[in-house]
């Protein structure tokens, strides 16, 4: 037993998830400033409405508040964070030192991901570093608790970070047949939870679960699947058309457009399709419920933290466990 | 092979200055197969300079020479008159044959009139692909002979990123996902199994980040008494 009771980190999300609750993350964005009151602010409209939320890391290689200092910030607001770590930025020396800062500073979990490429953020001159890739990231993070050693081999003398580790999946990537094993790789590289992409495509998404569930992968690493609320049509159709790796069917872009439609009002018009974006996602959340192998969800309201207490209400996620 | 093309010519124009006498060199090997820098590249960009600086009212002295290899020091020894001529060498070779010339006239202005991309292959006509990024440590047998490294924007070992879409890159539409392509490679060879294993962080000293590389093979050094 170690000193964490039997727990790999002690993490609330840790918690939950081993006591087998329908887990509910969220996502907290860092400013593109360096007002920690923001943060304060975002923290206080998820807290007690998420098990854990997501500190993005630079998200679409735009620079903002580090994913630590802002994870830090979050705990010291009583919102567990998820820090977000992406490998585009740094190379494993600073990686490994980064997160023994951030142990030390009281987060918990992270989040392992590859990092969007630096052509679609604002500084597109930028090298990009991908030392290490996401798999190994987890690999390293997770020896750095389990190994007790840094990625080169060498011993960690005293405290060493125990976080609980995540990974991401894209369902909806290429090749489709390869997805449910890439997210095996990661169960296997040590991961233990996943956060997936965005889901819209849900018959999809089925799919990719019973090849997951016929693997045995869920029964290795647990599960969050995706979801988020859509603000406005135009959102719907740029990320069914622009963005690289999304799914979103007709047919929610059509339930968008059509939600406004008639309204003269222009703020009437923009909340009767925030309202429609809600809808879709609480339905989401409660298709998410019924499918084999997925143990919560991880919403993500991007630049939109009001309209989690919203959703989590509206999808009977409310009161969230306390695990002790 | 090298990859190369020719920088815009004001650049050109710029690094050349007001010198008066201009020496051309081209280099017969790489860079004359992309159509960058041997001998019609440099004989085309050579009137054009000559052109251009009597149209300017400056008319400079432009000569052109094309030498087999610029990365060979016996190579350089014959174009020595020349260079000495020149107020500006105008090297037409990639970044080493610049070097090269720099580092056997240690006198001489040589200034590069291409920039050298990548270490590619002409795919079509007209369209040169990377290929190769020189890591130092090749892993092409583990991946169908697709390289990650060159090819996957990001440098991943263990299969594509969330952005693969339809066979392409999430940073544009004309770019191959390298990962789709080992992955319809190994599965044709029956070979999924090797995307199955996770890849070790990889060991760049071997690459550029290890400092600027060497090789020395003492097999084939000269004895010293030979070398002097």
């Amino acid at each position: 037993m170690s000193e964490n009771n039997g727990f790999k980190s002690g993490s609330n999300l840790e918690k939950v998830l081993r006591a087998g609750h329908f887990a509910v993350t969220a996502e907290l964005g860092p400013p593109k400033n360096a007002d920690a009151e923001t943060i304060r602010k975002k923290a206080a409209i998820l807290k007690g409405y998420a098990d854990a939320a997501n500190i993005t890391d630079n998200q679409t290689a735009i620079v903002r508040m580090s994913s630590i200092g802002a994870g830090a910030l979050a705990v010291q607001a009583g919102l567990e964070p998820v820090v977000q770590m992406t490998c585009r930025d740094r190379n494993r020396l600073a990686m490994q030192s980064d997160l023994l800062g951030a142990y030390a500073l009281g987060v918990r979990n992270v989040l392992c991901l590859s990092g969007d490429h630096q052509t679609f953020g604002n500084h597109p001159q930028a090298k990009n570093v991908h030392d290490i890739d996401s798999m190994q990231l987890v690999q390293m993070v997770v020896g750095l608790r389990d190994k007790n050693s840094f990625q080169c081999g060498e011993e960690i003398k005293g405290v060493n970070p125990r976080f609980f580790v995540g990974a991401v999946e894209n369902p909806f990537g290429d090749p489709f047949d390869f997805r449910p094993y890439r997210l095996g790789k990661k169960a296997k590289a040590g991961a233990d939870f996943v956060q997936t992409q965005l889901i819209y495509n849900v018959p999809r998404f089925r799919e990719f679960m019973r090849r997951v569930v016929d693997l045995g992968v869920h029964e290795q690493v647990k599960i969050l699947a995706g979801v988020g609320p859509l603000k406005t049509a135009g959102a719907a159709k740029y990320m069914r058309d622009q963005v690289a790796g999304m799914d979103v069917p007709d047919e929610v872009v059509n339930r968008m457009e059509a939600a406004g439609k008639g309204i003269e009002d222009k703020k009437e018009k923009a909340a009767a399709a925030r309202e429609e974006g809600i809808k879709v996602c609480v339905e989401l959340i409660e298709q998410m419920r019924e499918i084999p192998g997925v143990a919560g969800v991880h919403i993500m309201a991007i630049e939109w933290e009001e309209a989690i207490p919203i959703i989590t209400e509206r999808a009977g996620l409310l009161p969230r466990p306390v695990v002790a | 092979m090298i990859v190369a093309e020719q920088k815009p010519i004001a650049e050109i124009q710029t690094l050349i200055g007001d010198a008066k006498r201009v020496l051309v060199v081209g280099c017969g090997t790489c860079v004359t197969v992309c159509f960058a820098g041997g001998e019609k590249e440099a004989g085309i960009l050579g009137s054009l300079l000559r052109m251009s600086s009597q149209m300017d009212g400056n008319a400079k002295d432009v000569s052109e020479v094309t030498v087999q290899r610029q990365c060979e020091w016996e190579y350089l020894d014959v174009i020595k008159d020349k260079v000495a001529d020149a107020n500006v060498v105008l090297s037409l070779g990639c970044g080493i044959g610049v070097q090269a010339l720099a580092e056997r006239y240690p006198n001489a202005l040589v200034v590069p009139g291409l920039n050298t991309t990548f270490m590619g292959m002409l795919q079509e006509q007209g369209v040169w692909v990377e290929r190769c990024a020189a890591c130092g440590n090749c892993m092409l047998g583990l991946t169908g002979g697709i390289c990650p490294i060159a090819r996957c924007s990001k440098q991943l070992l263990n299969g594509p990123c969330g952005g693969s879409s339809k066979g392409k890159c999430e940073i544009n539409s004309e770019t191959d996902c390298a990962w789709q392509l080992i992955y319809d490679k190994l599965k044709a060879q029956n070979r999924l199994h090797l995307l199955m294993e996770i890849n070790p962080p990889k060991d760049w000293r071997t690459s550029r980040d290890g400092g600027p590389r060497k090789i020395v093979r003492e097999d084939l050094r000269l004895p010293a008494a030979e070398k002097a």
